[in-house]
């Protein structure tokens, strides 16, 4: 069978979960082949994770070409590899360096391009979700092998052990794709929390939060929940919670379990960014709020009542 | 500093928008068009390097006949004149085939630095600058939540999964923004009075010496095959609070195994 390749989003030497789902997905297409791009060093802490999962084959791209610069080293490496190779697919996780090496590399090989993909069929047949979840369509490449970014929590991982056995690829990276030069790279602390396209339980607050000190009411159900926290446009333009964890049609798409949507009305851009979620709850003191129509269990009431009540009852089963 | 800002026109993202049921290429007669959203904080990011540097601000829209519309709209906000890359073939283009026709417009145009939006609201690809840069062998600096001019030197800084990182390079050079960026003016009466007046340049296929088959539906290199409309969600159970809404929430919570 040919090789499906898949490009790993890792972060801090550990392996993120869109690559496990990637290598699921892939198992379905063909022989599962991770290729790890970064600076040197950095294929060996993920190996262990991406056999887990059904990667036979690791390509290690590690070279300080690939880190020091954004996406264009790395489209450059793997464009060589998919000309050498040939693979039946390419998988990338729907993330922004993910789309934007997909995007470079669509052009280098003239090779249709399929974004946002929640499933990818033998076929080459993808599943996408389009204006706001309001419309599913299937698309395929018509030029080129299928060239998929695919969205995170679309489908469960699953393990299949192999043994990863690593392939050094070389890179020669020409300086037209070295122009735009990181002379900078800030981690914030982030806790212990998911991530939140990555978490399967996400907690939103919005406006009827009030204020950021309010927030830590949707932490502490967060918390509880083992969930991420996000928060509704009005609650990051008011200051309420940071600009990263905004969901919705300029923020974050996210596909979770459980989606809580605490003091959020439940305009179309926030639905953009949450209505392909499992199961959605919400609180809304407003028995009106469109929210409601996606809800499938609602609470009209006083987010302040309600949710630490919740909170409570949580702890009480713990 | 010559400064070419992408406009893209999208359906009002506020509205019911659909696919068509012919070729599957988006229903502009469903909603109402508007200037993509992200692209008025490149447009207004624009006007703010001008005011600082100096050049001159040209707008760049590949679309059907309606976008003229938007191309007034967006140089009321301030900038000298636009260009419309207008072509009936170019209907159903892909994004590969539309960088093709925008790096082919942007060539004639010999912009220091190219703005554009993070992303559309009705593609939500991200992926244009990055293609366009790849065509025309210069840098992308995408994401921006902050952008520095300093003659040649562009400094941008954009937020990650991990916090953030700051990008280096020299124009030439594609920017795109994100919406953290700036607070986008509103058109003046005396901006939207003048905009009547600034030249729009039509461009078609043959003046950028593009071929009507490599666009369109025919050049396209990835197709819709299917489409339908996602059932809407059944709304389920709603509950009025009354003292026990919290206990209630957890129960159910408790029957779907999240707790
Ligand atoms: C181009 C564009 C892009 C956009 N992108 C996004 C996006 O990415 N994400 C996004 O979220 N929005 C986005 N928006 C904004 C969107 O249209 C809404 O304005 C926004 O989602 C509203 O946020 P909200 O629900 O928190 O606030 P509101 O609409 O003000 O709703 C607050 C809700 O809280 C309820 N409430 C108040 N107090 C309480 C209480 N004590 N207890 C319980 N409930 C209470 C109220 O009944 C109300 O329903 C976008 C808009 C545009 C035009
Ligand atoms: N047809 C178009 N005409 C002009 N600009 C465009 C066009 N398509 C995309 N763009 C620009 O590219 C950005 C990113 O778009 P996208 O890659 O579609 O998410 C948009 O915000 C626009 O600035």
């Amino acid at each position: 069978m040919a090789e499906v390749l898949v490009v790993v989003e890792h972060s801090g030497g550990e392996v993120k979960k869109v690559t496990l789902e990637m290598l699921t997905l892939a198992r379905e297409l063909g022989t599962p082949a991770a290729v790890v791009l970064g600076g040197p060093g950095v294929a060996a802490p993920l190996l262990d994770r991406l056999g887990e999962y059904g990667a036979a084959k690791v390509y290690a791209g590690e070279s300080a070409d690939l880190d020091g610069y954004l996406v264009a080293p790395k489209a450059a490496v793997l464009a060589d590899l998919v000309r050498q190779g040939q693979p039946a697919a390419v998988l990338l996780g729907s993330t922004q360096e993910g789309k934007e090496i997909a995007g470079r590399l669509a052009v280098k090989l003239d090779n249709g391009l399929l974004a946002d993909v929640s499933a990818l069929d033998g076929q080459g047949v993808a599943t996408q979700t389009v204006f706001a979840g309001s419309t599913i369509v299937k698309s395929q490449v018509t030029r080129g092998l299928p060239l998929a970014t695919v969205r995170p929590n679309s489908l469960s991982p699953v393990p299949a052990p192999a043994t990863a056995e690593v392939v050094p690829l070389e890179v020669a990276v020409d300086d037209t794709a070295k122009l735009a030069r990181v002379v900078e790279r800030k981690v914030e602390p982030k806790g212990a929390r998911p991530e939140l396209t990555e978490a399967s339980v996400v907690i939103s607050g919005g406006r009827g939060v009030g204020n950021a000190d309010n927030f830590k009411l949707v932490e502490e159900l967060a918390d509880l929940l083992g969930g991420a926290v996000g928060a509704s446009r009005a609650a990051v333009d008011s200051g309420f919670y940071p600009h990263q964890f905004q969901v919705g049609q300029t923020g974050k798409t996210v596909s979770p379990q459980l989606y809580v949507a605490l003091g959020i009305s439940g305009a179309i851009q926030h639905r953009a960014g949450m209505q392909t979620s499992k199961t959605i709850v919400a609180v809304n003191k407003d028995a009106e709020a469109p929210i409601f129509e996606l809800a499938d269990f609602g609470v009209v009431g006083d987010l302040f009542k309600v949710v630490p009540q919740a909170a409570e009852e949580i702890r009480k089963r713990k | 500093m010559n400064i070419v800002v992408l406009v893209k026109q999208v359906p009002d993202s506020s509205a019911e928008r659909s696919l068509r049921a012919d070729d599957n290429t988006v229903d502009r007669g469903s909603a109402s068009n508007v200037i993509n959203e992200m692209d008025e904080y490149a447009i207004e990011e624009a006007l703010r390097i001008q005011e600082a540097h100096g050049g001159e601000v040209t707008i760049l829209t590949m679309g059907p006949a309606s976008a003229s519309e938007s191309i007034r709209k967006a140089l009321s906000m301030g900038p000298d004149r636009a260009v419309h890359v207008l072509d009936d073939a170019l209907h159903g283009s892909c994004a590969l085939s539309t960088s093709k026709v925008l790096a082919a417009a942007l060539g004639t145009l010999s912009a220091d630095l190219v703005l554009c939006g993070a992303e559309s609201t009705d593609g939500r690809v991200q992926v244009m600058p990055h293609m366009l840069a790849e065509r025309m062998g210069v840098a992308a600096l995408t994401g921006a939540r902050k952008l520095t001019v300093e003659g040649t030197a562009l400094t941008i800084e954009r937020q990650t999964d991990e916090g953030y990182e700051v990008v280096a390079a020299t124009t030439p050079a594609i920017v795109s923004v994100w919406d953290t960026i700036n607070e986008p003016r509103y058109p003046s009466f005396k901006g939207i009075m003048a905009a009547k007046k600034k030249p729009v340049q039509t461009l078609s296929l043959a003046d950028l010496g593009v071929a009507a088959s490599e666009v369109g539906a025919e050049g396209a290199s990835s197709a819709v095959v299917e489409q339908h409309k996602r059932p809407p969600r059944a709304g389920g159970q709603k509950i009025n609070d009354e003292g026990d809404g919290g206990a209630k929430l957890v129960e159910f919570l408790a029957s779907e195994k999240f707790v």
